[in-house]
């Protein structure tokens, strides 16, 4: 055999080979298959067209695809929010116990084990108007969630989201309690002998020191919002009259209803680009000494 | 004094706070729990509550009535294929990456291209995919799905454990090498044999990938004699949809492999999950 096929650096190759044939078999390239399709009008058989930038002009008369896009932006400012809020409190107060601390975090930390599917029943059940707690205050004679969240135009987006969030924001406590642990205690000693309220070792310790942290997962969420599909898939599929339909849904009935090939790619090809820009902004900002 | 008083009020607070955060997880849980042995002419008068007559049959019902022997064996098939297939190509990438070239141009392409893999939503492949796969007859097929869930697993899989890689020590491999190992020795008699904790964190998140995995389950299984748990499920909300009884038995079925897992090795699954978030 050749030399240059035994050496070192070859054999390394040959173990990487694997790996990287799967993944492009798989992602790559479809990908770069979906990167040409948008530029085309396939229906996913019969002749491919070229037309050039028209999906691109038709997506963006697309009045679903603006609605979607607006869904996935108040969707993710609300997981931005609400579950980050919640868990820095959840992680700041359970750095303060000892005991029973595993127990909470082992509980916030379930529901994110559980697969959507199963989420979803529990609280389609619990929203249920007739069972559920529109049942429970029906039989005490209270007209209370008498009709389902998710069956509503103004709530569904909302009702949808706060079961995703339910099963969330146990990971984030996890997530900053790790980060918390690592600030050094003498910080919060020379805080306490200048008699900081816990207000303000909060404010001026502990953020400041899990920064890195905390960023990290605001671009985790952000990222994660993009691709958004299961809870809203199962619980409403985008419906009632699109109030709840975001983008990955509005591309999975383009793509596996309508067969819209070419249009389908147009919307994932979006996604991409969206997801591209978010990461390259924060490699940016971390190249700059930025530090996230 | 005061300070001690108003500290001890201070954590009664903190732990009324703690405790009712965890109520919000745990009861629409037991309503779960509580509905999965409930029969269903107990549903109207008592909604939430413990039921009057305990009803294990709903468990016999959503057994047989759901056909879980073939799912679960479907669902088992998916995930120990993906374990053996993933864990092959990842501890071989990672291997290469940490051992045998740590500082070679491999470390840098191949990080990169994963790094983009991940970064890529599952959305812009999917429909491609779809067609490759049909024109490949590996659509409907549980070997089509393990290629699949391989794959999307790869990159997380290779930076866990090329990470417990670099960590062993170089000296191990190089007294190895002038025993005249070969590099596949290497692999199998020194790393796997020191790494095994890696892949065990691994396996149990790759299990909880596949077990749970939703878009993917219902696009590329059409028969429902392959089909998994998850997307099963999701029939089963319509096919059965007033049998709740039923249907939360069938969900507490799904979930009791994972939840008992987590039981043994919540340690692990919490590092790994985490750790799979914040590397990649």
């Amino acid at each position: 055999m050749p030399k240059f096929l035994t050496s070192i650096n070859a054999i390394s190759w040959y173990f990487l080979f694997p790996v990287i044939f799967i993944h492009f078999f798989v992602v790559m390239f479809p990908s770069v298959l979906s990167l040409l399709l948008c530029l085309t009008d396939w229906n996913g058989f019969g002749r491919i067209n070229y037309v050039g930038l028209e999906n691109f002009q038709e997506l963006f008369r697309d009045r679903v695809f603006k609605k979607a896009v607006k869904h996935n932006i108040i969707w993710t400012v609300m997981f931005l929010t609400i579950p980050v809020i919640v868990a820095l409190i959840i992680a700041y107060l359970l750095t303060g116990i000892k005991r029973g601390q595993l127990f909470y975090r082992l509980v916030y930390f379930f529901p994110y084990i559980l697969a959507s599917i199963v989420n979803c029943l529990i609280w389609r059940y619990i929203f249920h108007p007739r069972h559920g707690l529109g049942g429970w205050f029906e039989n005490q004679g209270i007209d209370f969630l008498a009709k389902s969240p998710f069956a509503m135009k103004e709530t569904a987006l909302y009702a949808v989201a706060w079961v995703d969030m339910w099963h969330f924001w146990g990971f984030l406590v996890i997530i900053y309690l790790t980060g918390m642990y690592q600030v050094d205690d003498s910080l919060y000693e020379a805080a306490d002998i200048e008699g900081a309220t816990k207000f303000q070792k909060f404010r001026y310790i502990t953020l400041p020191m899990i920064r890195p942290i905390f960023v990290l997962s605001l671009i985790i969420i952000i990222i994660w919002s993009v691709p958004t599909f299961d809870y809203v898939y199962i619980l409403t599929m985008g419906g009632p009259a699109y109030s709840s339909e975001v983008v990955a849904n509005h591309l999975y009935s383009q793509a596996f209803q309508r067969m819209n090939v070419g249009y389908a790619s147009t919307i994932g090809v979006m996604m991409f680009f969206y997801v591209g820009i978010i990461v390259g902004f924060f490699a940016i900002l971390r190249r700059m000494g930025w530090e996230v | 004094m005061a300070t001690a008083r108003f500290r001890q009020r201070s954590s009664y607070i903190n732990h009324a706070i703690l405790i009712f955060m965890a109520l919000t997880i745990i009861l629409p849980l037991l309503v779960l729990a509580f509905n999965s042995i409930k029969p269903s002419s107990e549903f109207g008068a008592n909604p939430l509550g413990f039921p009057n007559e305990i009803r294990l049959m709903n468990y016999y019902d959503a057994w047989v009535n759901g056909n879980y022997t073939q799912i679960f064996f479907n669902s088992m098939t998916l995930v120990v294929g993906t374990l053996i297939l993933n864990l092959t190509v990842s501890g071989l990438a990672a291997f290469s990456l940490a051992a045998l070239n740590p500082r070679g141009i491999q470390t840098v392409v191949v990080g990169l291209y994963l790094l983009v893999g991940i970064s890529i939503p599952a959305q812009l492949y999917i429909l491609p995919l779809f067609l490759m796969w049909k024109s490949l007859y590996l659509l409907d097929t549980r070997i089509g799905l393990i290629i699949i869930y391989s794959a999307l697993n790869a990159p997380f899989a290779t930076f866990l454990i090329r990470s417990y890689m670099l960590q062993l020590p170089t000296e191990l491999f190089e007294a190895a090498k002038l025993d005249g190992a070969s590099t596949m020795q290497l692999f199998t008699r020194v790393a796997l044999p020191l790494s095994w904790p890696v892949f065990l964190t691994t396996a149990l998140i790759v299990s909880l990938n596949v077990w749970n995995e939703f878009l993917f389950a219902i696009t590329f299984i059409i028969t429902d004699d392959y089909k998994p748990i998850s997307s099963i499920l999701f029939t089963f909300q319509s096919r059965f949809a007033n049998d709740y009884g039923l249907v939360s038995a069938a969900s507490i079925l799904m979930a009791a492999p994972i939840a008992i897992l987590f039981m043994f090795f919540q340690r692990r699954f919490i590092a790994g999950l985490t750790s799979g978030a914040t590397k990649g």
